[in-house]
């Protein structure tokens, strides 16, 4: 526990295992589970590559050892164009999803808040549908998709955030009902628009189940930039969300410029969702699942809560994915069934203990 | 005689698009109209009872104010010559074009609003939300007629149609000829006996099994489906195949039915990663389908198998 800084020490009220950082242990711990995932997501699959002859293709791959793969052009292509650029848009989606899931809850101090229950999502949602039913820019909106679902993401937690403290201020449920209230209104919205332009209801809808399929790298190299700029805003304010947790007068009082933070840091997790949302449609509850198992098992700061839902949203993703791409081969299920499936019994446990402890 | 509904099809399609269709079939074709009228003029006989996926339905009359909320049923109505008794079709039946089309949606039937046509006979291709129920307690016969799972099924509902319309003869001239033309079409590429085929729905890959009507088409060619190892998870016949699969299957034919909607074409399938290990795209056999004639079980399933045969007479030619 080096490095006690003032701040932290006039903290010192809150309990001891909520203010040390990630430790050695558990940075190790999701360092492993993002490479086991991305390894089991690479070696298995609806086809059969074999996981020895998958290894050896990675290894060929590394100089100076003169491993030879044995694969043909097919299986070659199968798994460095379709399958890695899979993993890969899995592993940002995840991180975007659960890292953007602890921003939010640390910002409105509100253990349920997430991309979906503020009405981000369906904000996302409706911009993203209408750059597609109206083919804004050609290409079916493919370019402006993630501008689009951010401009939407933002005016739905704004709303979102501004009906809930007129109503009644900082309660957990009144924030939470405004974030229902708004989403159901986007979401109707967006059911209108979707359903008035027949030609692209279908893109649309298997869009909204959420999918991972790519078009390739360029997803990825899409998605990457709007990731880093989300990942990096929101671990910068690590610290401050925790000063957050104690109350906007108390935070107020230590300097910090609590308006400006919390602006930021929902942009920061806005942006995360938003370009999530565009490319891989409405994936539910990661947001909500990760940074609270994170929290049960790991301890309650946003210094820990920030970095672990990172690496373990992306893991988390991964391996759902590949839930969603094996389990009823050769078809596939939409990723968003799968996610709400585990998701749901998880949700239902953590509004169990957040009534019994209490806000 | 045996071919005036196709030469009327023909005639249609020539006015509307100034370019030729294909048929081949240039006899100087008389005005839809004056067909109709002449198909109509044999005695009906009415009262009629037709068996329908709703129950036995009976009709008391002759019908002449049909509404159609199927794009296939408003397609074999006018093929067989009943388009004259057509008040209204829905919202999707944007075949012929001669054919009333309203806002009414066979999706989401709205029965006030179709009850306020007064029709005498309502056919639908599908029951949401208590379509048949509603229209039955306001005692407005409705013929339901499913996604026929094969050809048998489509011309039996044409027949159907022929019966509860009165025309009858109408209705055997257009089964027949299409019997015939789509007999001869399958049996005119042996060669293609034992290919894969993909079926594609969507750029997301969905697609359809042998289950499906279209993939009834594929099996008269012979034709072994992709789709069919993904058979039974899930109901309908149409799965959602993953992209590694259909590289590694690598079918001999793909073909496109979202050229439409999703403005797929063999140039945007060729460019998805991987796909040019796939025979299909390396031959250039990929079939650019019309979205609305590959997923309808009507008349127009002749032109659907006419492009089949013709892509498929030169597979794995590159």
């Amino acid at each position: 526990m080096a490095g006690v800084t003032g701040l932290r020490a006039r903290l010192s009220a809150r309990p001891e295992r909520a203010l040390r950082g990630v430790t050695l242990r558990w940075a190790v711990a999701a360092g492993l589970f993002v490479v086991v995932s991305a390894l089991l997501g690479l070696a298995l699959g609806p086809v059969d590559l074999g996981v020895g002859a998958v290894a050896r293709e990675v290894v060929s791959h590394v100089p100076l050892l003169g491993v030879e793969s044995s694969f043909s052009d097919t299986e070659d292509a199968i798994l460095w164009e379709l399958r890695a650029p899979r993993v890969a848009l899995g592993l940002l989606v995840g991180a975007m999803l659960a890292s953007a899931g602890a921003g939010y809850q640390g910002v409105f101090r509100n253990p349920l808040a997430d991309p979906y229950l503020l009405g981000a999502a369906a904000g996302a949602g409706l911009g993203a549908t209408i750059v597609i039913a109206y083919d804004v820019g050609g290409d079916g909106g493919l370019e402006l998709r993630p501008a689009a679902a951010f401009v939407g993401a933002m005016a739905g937690v704004g709303i979102a955030y501004l009906l809930g403290r007129s109503v009644g201020g900082r309660q957990t449920a009144t924030l939470i009902l405004a974030g229902v209230t708004v989403a159901s209104f986007l979401t109707a919205v967006q059911t209108f628009v979707q359903q008035r332009s027949a030609e692209t209801v279908q893109e649309v809808y298997s869009w909204i189940l959420g999918q991972l399929e790519t078009s390739g790298w360029t997803d990825v190299l899409i998605v990457l930039p709007y990731a880093i700029v989300s990942a990096v805003a929101l671990l910068l304010h690590r610290r401050l969300l925790d000063v957050l947790a104690v109350g906007d007068d108390e935070a107020a009082s230590l300097g910090i410029p609590v308006a400006r933070v919390r602006l930021l840091v929902v942009a920061a997790a806005t942006l995360g969702t938003a370009a999530a949302v565009a490319f891989s449609g409405l994936i539910a509850f990661v947001g909500i699942i990760v940074p609270h198992a994170v929290r049960l098992l790991a301890g309650t700061s946003y210094r820990v809560v920030l970095p672990l839902s990172l690496a373990f949203g992306g893991g988390f993703l991964v391996l759902v994915d590949l839930v969603s791409r094996t389990v009823v081969a050769p078809a596939q299920l939409p990723i968003g069934v799968v996610t709400a499936f585990l998701g749901a019994p998880f949700f239902a446990l953590v509004l169990r203990t957040t009534r019994t402890v209490g806000p | 005689m045996l071919y005036r509904p196709l030469a009327a099809l023909v005639a249609v399609l020539l006015a509307l698009v100034l370019a030729s269709c294909g048929e081949g079939d240039d006899t100087a074709a008389p005005p839809a109209n004056s067909s109709v009228a002449a198909e109509t003029a044999v005695a009906p006989e009415f009262p009629v009872t037709v068996e329908a996926d709703n129950g036995p339905v009976t009709l008391e009359e002759q019908p002449d104010a049909i509404i159609s909320l199927s794009a296939t049923a408003t397609e074999s109505l006018f093929a067989i010559g009943a388009g004259e008794q057509v008040l209204a079709v829905d919202d999707q039946s944007d075949f012929p074009a001669e054919a009333p089309v309203t806002d009414l949606s066979g999706f989401e039937p709205n029965v006030e609003a179709i009850a306020g046509y007064e029709p005498d006979l309502v056919v639908a291709a599908y029951d949401p939300g208590g379509l048949v129920d509603g229209l039955e307690r306001l005692e407005i016969p409705v013929l339901l007629q499913d996604a026929a799972p094969d050809l048998d099924a489509a011309y039996e509902q044409i027949e159907t149609l022929g019966a509860a319309t009165g025309n009858v003869e109408g209705a055997q001239t257009v089964v027949q000829s299409m019997r015939t033309e789509i007999d001869e079409l399958a049996a005119s590429v042996p060669g293609a006996e034992g290919a894969t085929v993909y079926h594609e729905l969507g750029p997301d890959y969905y697609s359809a099994t042998s289950d499906t009507f279209i993939g009834s088409v594929y099996e008269l060619f012979g034709l072994v489906n992709i789709a069919d190892a993904a058979a039974g998870t899930d109901a309908g016949g149409y799965p959602q195949l993953t992209g590694e699969y259909i590289v590694s299957e690598s079918p001999d034919v793909i073909v496109l039915a979202d050229t439409t909607c999703c403005e797929q074409t063999a140039e945007t399938v060729a460019k998805r990663p991987g796909w040019d290990q796939i025979e299909a795209v390396a031959n250039g056999d990929i079939v650019e389908a019309d979205d609305d004639i590959a997923s309808r079980w009507g008349p127009r399933t002749v032109e659907f198998v006419a492009l089949m045969a013709e892509s498929l007479a030169g597979i794995g030619r590159p």
